[in-house]
């Protein structure tokens, strides 16, 4: 058999390209972004971006519905945005199966929250997967299709950062072409009015209870959950990432029950575990989930006690707490600086904060790269709560603060953001006849997740052209009469703009147009050029905050700016922030 | 045989990926089991970012904690200082001598420690310093900085050079294959 390195959503893909799937629709999330990104390149599957988690779901459900096998993948904080139709689905079932997977953050490589998906699972009485390598993420997705199918119920796929984004090896099989199953109208089954949930729920509960049932037995058989008898003073149960970990730090010095299935959770299995065992400890990522059934079982164990609720497990994790183990290794002696991650160079987004810096705004910021504008120097956000929440979030500030308030705040939302969760946030400021003033940060792409394509640049996910969302006439067709455009390397026009719309006692739109550095259909300018006789050593460049740009100390002690000509890109912001004409843009390349 | 450990570290979008990837089909060519743990998202704009690699008989975990390394490969003199202690003792660092200002340093918050590198010869483990940057654009462009650490390091990882130029030819993009080549093997011939 074939095996190739993949990475964990590589591989999450080609379980899907193996259980003959054909429709596929997502919105972009880390960890989750490159299983849809990798689904592109099957051709026998359809795949798009979806404007949100919630679209992405229910395109997929309907497809399911359909007949269908159909896919959705979203980070953790995405499964809240599709948690509506996730939990009516789970009462309806599919006619082809349906997957959704959810990609967990423990540590918050690149999140605004640690939540732990697996209580959707449990509270849409969903069942979840949860896959460990690569090799099983290929695997568990092609079984979670079957089981979908078998059990009528979409399913879950937990992953987590690293079981997305780590590769390892992976069997590769033949795709099996399962088609499209027929379609025929069923009233009872897929209309959800109450006289028909009720008779769903009472399903759903059964369901729960037969697949409780299949976690003890078949799911054993079939490697979903199994167990590995070692030395038997300490048996740990653990589930995905968890697992490896411990088992990479506790080898044969520990028994193993590993859970693939972790909603429902088996019941006998854990027992038989339990009573082989001389102390049963449960290692998992975040939530006392699987620790907290245990208990409901009446079985001792140690979890939360040992380990923590907080961020991301390691091998050392595990062995620091049951082993002991000191670490033996050599540190540096002084202090290193942190590195923390900054707006590109040559980023539109610090053209825009660096004209608003200094106007004493109020900024309700929302998710994406310009959130790295919260950081100083330019210091930028007041708030950042999810996406969309910038705007609505504003509405709510300036209707309790006053009119006042409304001339000295402002919403930014990236393109992407804006068309996820932006536009209700933007009818409800026009129809309450709000006065907020928003800003659009356009840069064509949705930048942060690694550049997808979205419904406002124009293209598909696969790059073909497709229409693009007019900005400009949506703010005005919900009842935006003031809608202006900017170029955010334009700093002086941008200030001047801003300060018109604040002024009105109307609602704005502002949209900062100007594409990603980093598009590769962007033309760079060559890098700006110091002129050290006009330099005056004043450090005003380096408010503007780019890696591309700092000092250095002359002979005569006084300092001297520098640019990084293998970083800077001639963008010209630093240029217009130095009063003594010491920045000279070059030209074209 | 034990689980080997490397780490390559570095400042966002100075092409690490790169270099974990040609190294994972490269133990996977030698038939043993692979883990490769990356970062992807906000942490790679510009931060420290950091990239495990491990492989023997059967390998589970995919990250690499203190004092497991057996090589680090570093793109960044501050990085070097940032990961040490994820080197084992007497581990090997192949270290560029490229310097990054991190924003704290640039806004005045932070001083970058001077003579990293020197300090860094003073403990108990084998480094190995090399002008990457200069090199690869020697070769024809600073972008293939990683694969001349690459070819600094083979030397340590056990495997026929040939073995790595094969993979190099297959993986990286056709046009830049010669360039890639040149490079490795200037990084090749540095120590």
């Amino acid at each position: 058999m074939d095996k190739a390195l993949m990475l964990g959503n590589e591989a999450v893909a080609r379980g899907l390209y193996e259980a003959g799937v054909t429709v596929v629709s997502s919105y972009p999330g880390t960890p989750s972004t490159e299983i849809t990104e990798y689904v592109t390149k099957y051709n026998e599957i359809y795949s798009e971006w979806a404007p949100n988690e919630k679209v992405a779901f229910e395109v997929a459900f309907g497809a399911a519905t359909g007949g269908a096998r159909s896919f959705c993948a979203m980070k953790h904080v995405g499964l809240n945005v599709a948690a509506d139709p996730l939990y009516t689905a789970s009462y309806i079932g599919v006619n082809g199966g349906m997957v959704c997977a959810v990609a967990d953050d423990p540590g918050m490589h690149s999140s605004q929250n640690e939540q732990d998906s697996r209580h959707h699972a449990i509270a849409s009485k969903t069942p979840m997967l949860e896959p460990s390598d690569s090799a099983e993420c290929s695997r568990f997705t092609s079984l979670a299709y079957e089981l979908s199918e078998r059990f009528n119920t979409p399913m879950l796929l937990r992953l987590s950062t690293r079981v997305s984004h780590a590769r390892s090896l992976v069997p590769l099989s033949d795709r099996n072409e399962v088609g499209v199953k027929e379609y025929k109208k069923d009233v009872m089954k897929n209309v959800m009015m109450p006289a028909m949930a009720r008779g769903a729920h009472v399903k759903v509960e059964q369901r729960l209870l037969d697949m409780a049932k299949f976690a003890d037995t078949e799911a054993v058989e079939m490697g979903i959950n199994t167990v590995e008898y070692n030395d038997t003073k300490i048996g740990i149960i653990a589930a995905g990432s968890s697992f490896v970990y411990a088992h990479e730090a506790m080898g044969e010095n520990a028994s193993y029950l590993k859970l693939g299935m972790v909603n429902p959770l088996p019941v006998e299995l854990i027992k038989e575990f339990a009573s082989k065992v001389d102390e049963v400890i449960v290692i998992e990522e975040l939530d006392d989930i699987i620790e907290t059934h245990c208990i409901k079982l009446g079985i001792k164990v140690k979890g939360k006690e040992l380990f923590s609720k907080l961020g991301e497990f390691s091998q050392a994790t595990i062995s620091a707490v049951l082993k002991n183990d000191e670490v033996s290794c050599e540190t540096f002696d002084e202090e290193i600086p942190p590195r923390p991650p900054v707006l590109c160079a040559g980023c539109p987004h610090r053209g825009l904060y660096y004209a608003l810096k200094g106007m004493g705004l109020y900024v309700s910021g929302d998710i994406g790269c310009y959130t790295l504008g919260a950081q100083a120097p330019l210091s930028m956000m007041d708030a950042c709560v999810c996406m969309g929440a910038s705007i609505s979030g504003l509405h709510g500030f300036n209707v309790a603060r006053g009119e006042e308030q409304a001339k000295k705040s402002i919403a930014v939302i990236g393109d992407s953001t804006f068309i996820h969760s932006g536009i209700t946030g933007l009818i409800d400021i026009a129809y309450n006849k709000g006065f907020s003033t928003v800003i659009v940060l356009d840069n064509s792409i949705t930048g942060m997740t690694g550049h997808q394509n979205n419904p406002a640049n124009g293209l598909t996910i696969k790059g073909d052209p497709t229409v693009a969302v007019n900005l400009e006439a949506l703010a005005r067709a919900v009842g935006f009469n003031n809608v202006v455009v900017v170029d955010p390397f334009d700093i002086e026009g941008t200030k001047a703009a801003v300060k018109a719309e604040l002024e009105k006692k109307e609602p704005s739109l502002i949209i900062s147009r100007r594409p990603c550095a980093l598009l590769k259909t962007v033309k760079h300018s060559a890098p700006v050029k110091v002129d050290a006789d006009k330099c005056i050593g004043c450090k005003a460049c380096l408010n503007v905050g780019c890696p591309a740009l700092s000092q250095t100390k002359r002979e005569n002690g006084k300092y001297l700016a520098v640019i990084d000509n293998t970083q800077c890109v001639g963008c010209g912001v630093c240029a217009s922030a130095c009063k003594f004409g010491a920045i000279e843009k070059g030209g074209k390349d | 045989m034990a689980t080997k450990n490397i780490l390559i570290v570095g400042v966002g979008g100075q092409g690490t990926l790169l270099a974990s990837k040609l190294m994972g089909n490269c133990f996977l060519k030698e038939g043993y089991d692979v883990k490769v743990s990356e970062v992807h998202g906000m942490s790679q704009r510009g931060g420290s970012v950091v990239t495990y690699v491990r492989y023997g008989e059967k390998v589970y975990s995919p990250v690499i904690e203190k004092g497991e390394a057996d090589i680090i490969i570093s793109f960044e003199q501050l990085e070097s200082a940032r990961w040490l202690p994820y080197l084992k003792k007497g581990g090997v660092l192949i270290s560029s001598t490229q310097k990054i200002d991190p924003m704290p340093v640039i806004m005045g918050k932070a001083t970058y420690p001077e003579d990293i590198l020197a300090k860094l010869a003073e403990k108990d483990i084998k480094l190995v310093a090399l002008d990457a940057l200069s090199l690869a654009i020697q070769a024809g462009t600073p972008k293939c900085a990683n694969i001349v650490l690459l070819g600094a390091a083979v030397q340590f990882l056990g495997i026929d050079k040939e073995m790595w130029v094969d993979i190099i030819r297959s993986t990286v993009p056709p046009k830049t294959i010669d360039i890639n080549l040149k490079a490795f093997e200037l990084g090749y011939n540095a120590n």
